[in-house]
């Protein structure tokens, strides 16, 4: 069956699993004795398999099934959660994650490797001492999956528990003719059959491949009955299509291990079959996962009045067509002005997502760095469920986590200096966010030491970024910003979490490029970023101006101010056009050129310069005539004309014209 | 496949580009347009006309005639943009002129012959004969591949 079609959902889910989950872990950490939140792990962990399982994806079902079996201990008291046992618990929501992104790239689970987790998932079940006896076991058959080991450990515990109750373990071999058409049919109805006096304790194949018809002519079984090994035999054999029934008693007690040998050469086979088929197939598919939202019903009824409005607008201006009266055709176009203010409003809607989607993943983070570098923080959220676009959410997370670190680096002291100088030995990291007109602010905030500008300075002057003179002259606003800069950093040492030199200029480049803007506030009580993120990406403020016969948009978040200049004052160094332009040079680009525009505009005399910046660098355009503002719609030009050179996209005047948006970011 | 597909698998969209008939399959085609305001993409390719507004959509126009490296023609009233789909794209063909749909049999379809005149034998599925006019039925895939490497 083509499971494709619903790869998009299974990944969005198992998504939102995951979050769920690492909350979840977060939270137990904190609370061990809450026997509530690992019922709701288990639960999750239960749902990932089942999901897995369906979709094909064995390394994520196996690596669940595990935890499962852990979690259930813990369930039922048999076990008592300790830090490590949380720790490994997150090893194994990490793994997950890792395939769980691998499979929305490829389409399959990638070759990460699991094994060393199943393995201490079973050292915690069974302690050390009987591991040791398994080493063996296991080293010989390190390349073979090991579903056998783990599902028999798992069988164990309840096999044993069935023979002391009076029952026995029957594992039985099933080999089906191989002409039989319906495969699966035919394993169900033996299932059926088996499930009226047995309970199918193991299968290998697993059930859910069995049902899909991904095996070859036999399946294994491990079985639980009161009833005897000859009636079942009998049973199964009446069943037609079937080529040959191997039964064998289990006694738990010393054969596990026989059992798996055979089991795994068996399975050697038998993977090693479908490692190939599934080789080919992701050859042959690569799934595309398009980005998807999810919204609230409320929402889309909203939408839906509102265009049954427009509807009802619409049927009103026909009839006023044949009336003619002048006085209706105002109130028509004043009731259309305002349904199409609300749909816009609406559908801006939909698009919106709550920004816990960025902040969820961050208290891990935080917990592991703080681990890592040996101070206590505590980090404080506030605002998760402000709404942002859905394009800037998947964009802001990069930025934030670069804060965060830095702030976890270099901001909060170890504790004992915090302790010298007063504060609380936990340091606090606050995340807040909200709506401020019509953009979202996000506050990174921190109470360490703040930055230190004497030593930003003289970084500064050594990297050769400003000179002396220059740095005796700044203030302190302009000194933070120097932090802003590309090349630089401060840690005294290089760590892993942050100071590779290449830190808030890529912080600064990336939420500029979302149309925002970044500050910093210090001081010896702590730093606080501020970024400030328009609303959204689809609809911009825009100038419209006239090069020749044709317009263009320029997106106003990247206009810096409109001047005229003389042409005569225009110089030419080394084949640039500058003008000296408040005592700096100012490169001059002609936008006619550029874009390859005819026109007979002249360019003597006073010429229209639109003035735009890209992070420090400042350029002016030379256009023919201004326009106006307006705010405008952002259309793609495509996928035929995507990527084509200084073009964003495409926006439709008010006179069904389309205009381009120049991309001016690109041509400095 | 359903019957409908069956009905109108053979069915061509005829238009005239610098007096020769050309066919596209009907299913790649979405809607015929009269000549609108087209904009002018800077750094496209040269055979991009532009991109018009169709219904709130940008859709990028292929000038059919310097696609095919023909003498250029005044646009006029008879000039007609046919929106077809290709690889999930929606682009518009700038033509001469676009009345007809035919539906031609198999038998009337011959395999390109090795013609050199002014157009490139594999922007050519097969050349279609209806009475007396020959029609060069196009593979729309073709003319955008190229499109992409230049």
């Amino acid at each position: 069956m083509d499971m494709n079609q619903y790869l998009d959902i299974f990944i969005e889910e198992s998504k939102e699993h995951l979050q769920n989950m690492n909350q979840s872990l977060l939270e137990l950490e904190n609370n061990h004795k809450d026997i509530g939140l690992v019922n709701e792990i288990f639960r999750i962990a239960h749902t990932l398999k089942g999901m897995s399982a369906t979709m094909g994806y064995t390394k994520v079902a196996n690596l669940t099934h595990e935890m499962e079996n852990v979690l259930q201990l813990l369930r039922s008291n048999e076990m008592e959660l300790s830090e490590k046992i949380v720790d490994i618990l997150f090893e194994c929501l990490d793994t997950l994650e890792g395939y769980i992104n691998e499979v929305s790239n490829s389409g399959t689970e990638g070759d990460m490797d699991s094994d060393y987790l199943v393995k201490k998932l079973h050292e915690i079940i069974h302690g050390k001492s009987e591991d040791a006896v398994k080493e063996n076991l296991k080293v010989s058959s390190q390349e073979v999956d090991n579903i056998s080991i783990e599902i028999e450990e798992f069988s164990k515990e309840i096999a044993q528990k069935a023979i002391q109750e009076g029952y026995h373990c029957y594992k039985m071999q099933i080999e089906l003719n191989p002409n039989c058409m319906l495969k699966a049919a035919r394993a169900f109805i033996i299932f059926n059959t088996l499930e009226q006096d047995c309970e199918i304790l193991k299968s290998n194949p697993p059930v859910e491949d069995i049902e899909d018809e991904k095996f070859e002519s036999s399946f294994e079984l491990i079985i639980i009955s009161a009833v005897e090994q000859d009636i079942i035999q009998q049973k199964i054999s009446s069943i037609s299509e079937i080529e040959n029934v191997l039964m064998e008693k289990v006694d738990i007690n010393f054969s596990i291990e026989d059992v798996n040998l055979k089991n795994k050469v068996e399975e050697q086979k038998e993977t090693k079959t479908e490692d190939k088929t599934e080789n080919s197939t992701s050859q042959t598919k690569k799934p595309k996962v398009g980005k998807t939202v999810r919204v609230d019903i409320d929402r889309l009824d909203n939408l839906m009045n509102l265009v049954s409005e427009l509807i009802i607008t619409r049927s009103r201006l026909e009839e006023i067509d044949e009336s003619g009266k002048k006085q209706n055709m105002n109130e028509a176009i004043e009731y259309l002005e305002r349904i199409t203010t609300n749909l816009h409003d609406a559908v801006m809607k939909v698009r919106m997502v709550s920004i816990d989607r960025v902040f969820n993943r961050f208290p891990r983070m935080v917990r592991d760095l703080s681990k890592e570098v040996g101070k206590e923080i505590s980090l404080v959220m506030l605002g998760e469920d402000t709404e942002v676009d859905r394009t800037v959410i998947d964009e802001i997370g990069d930025p934030l986590i670069h804060l965060i670190r830095n702030s976890i680096d270099h901001g909060i002291e170890d504790p004992e200096t915090r302790k010298q100088h007063g504060k609380s030995e936990i340091g606090t990291l606050k995340l807040n966010a909200y709506p401020d007109g019509n953009s979202v602010v996000i506050e990174v905030e921190d109470d360490g030491q703040g930055v230190n500008i004497e030593k930003v300075k003289k970084k500064a002057i050594d990297k050769g970024l400003i000179t002396k003179e220059q740095a005796e002259m700044m203030d302190d606003k302009e000194a933070v910003n120097l932090l802003f800069k590309s090349g630089f950093s401060t840690a005294d040492k290089i760590s892993d979490i942050s100071g590779r030199g290449v830190g808030l200029d890529v912080v600064k480049t990336k939420i500029e490029s979302l149309g925002g803007v970044v500050e910093v506030k210090t001081s010896s009580a702590g730093t606080i970023f501020i970024i400030r993120l328009p609303l959204t990406l689809a609809i911009i403020q825009a100038l419209l101006v006239m090069i020749g016969e044709e317009k263009y948009a320029i997106p106003l978040n990247s206009i810096k101010e409109i001047i005229t200049i003389d042409s005569s004052k225009i110089r030419k160094i080394q084949d640039q056009e500058v003008v000296l332009y408040r005592n700096t040079t100012l490169p001059i680009l002609r936008m006619n050129q550029i874009l390859n525009v005819e026109t007979n505009h002249s360019y003597e005399g006073d010429l229209t310069v639109v003035v735009a910046r890209k992070g420090d660098k400042t350029a002016g355009f030379v256009v023919d005539h201004l326009i106006g503002q307006q705010e405008i719609v952002i259309k793609s030009l495509g996928k035929f004309l995507a990527g084509i050179h200084c073009i964003a996209g495409a926006t439709i005047l008010g006179n069904g014209q389309v205009a381009l948006i120049v991309d001016t970011n690109s041509l400095f | 496949m359903s019957e409908k597909l069956v009905a109108t698998e053979n069915q061509y969209v005829l238009f005239k580009l610098n007096d020769e008939y050309y066919g596209i399959d009907i299913l790649n085609v979405q809607t015929i347009e009269k000549v609108m305001d087209i904009t002018r993409v800077p750094y496209a390719p040269d055979f991009v006309e532009g991109v018009i507004n169709l219904r709130g959509e940008v859709v990028p126009v292929i000038h059919l005639r310097k696609r095919f490296s023909l003498p250029h023609g005044e646009i006029n009233e008879e000039s007609r943009i046919i929106i077809v789909t290709i690889d999930e794209m929606i682009i518009g063909l700038l033509v001469d002129s676009s009345s007809e749909v035919l539906h031609l049999d198999v038998s009337d379809i011959d395999d390109v012959p090795n013609m050199s005149d002014n157009l490139k034998n594999d922007y050519v599925k097969g050349i279609g004969k209806n009475q007396e006019r020959i029609i060069i039925l196009l593979d729309l895939s073709k003319i955008l591949d190229k499109g992409e490497e230049s």
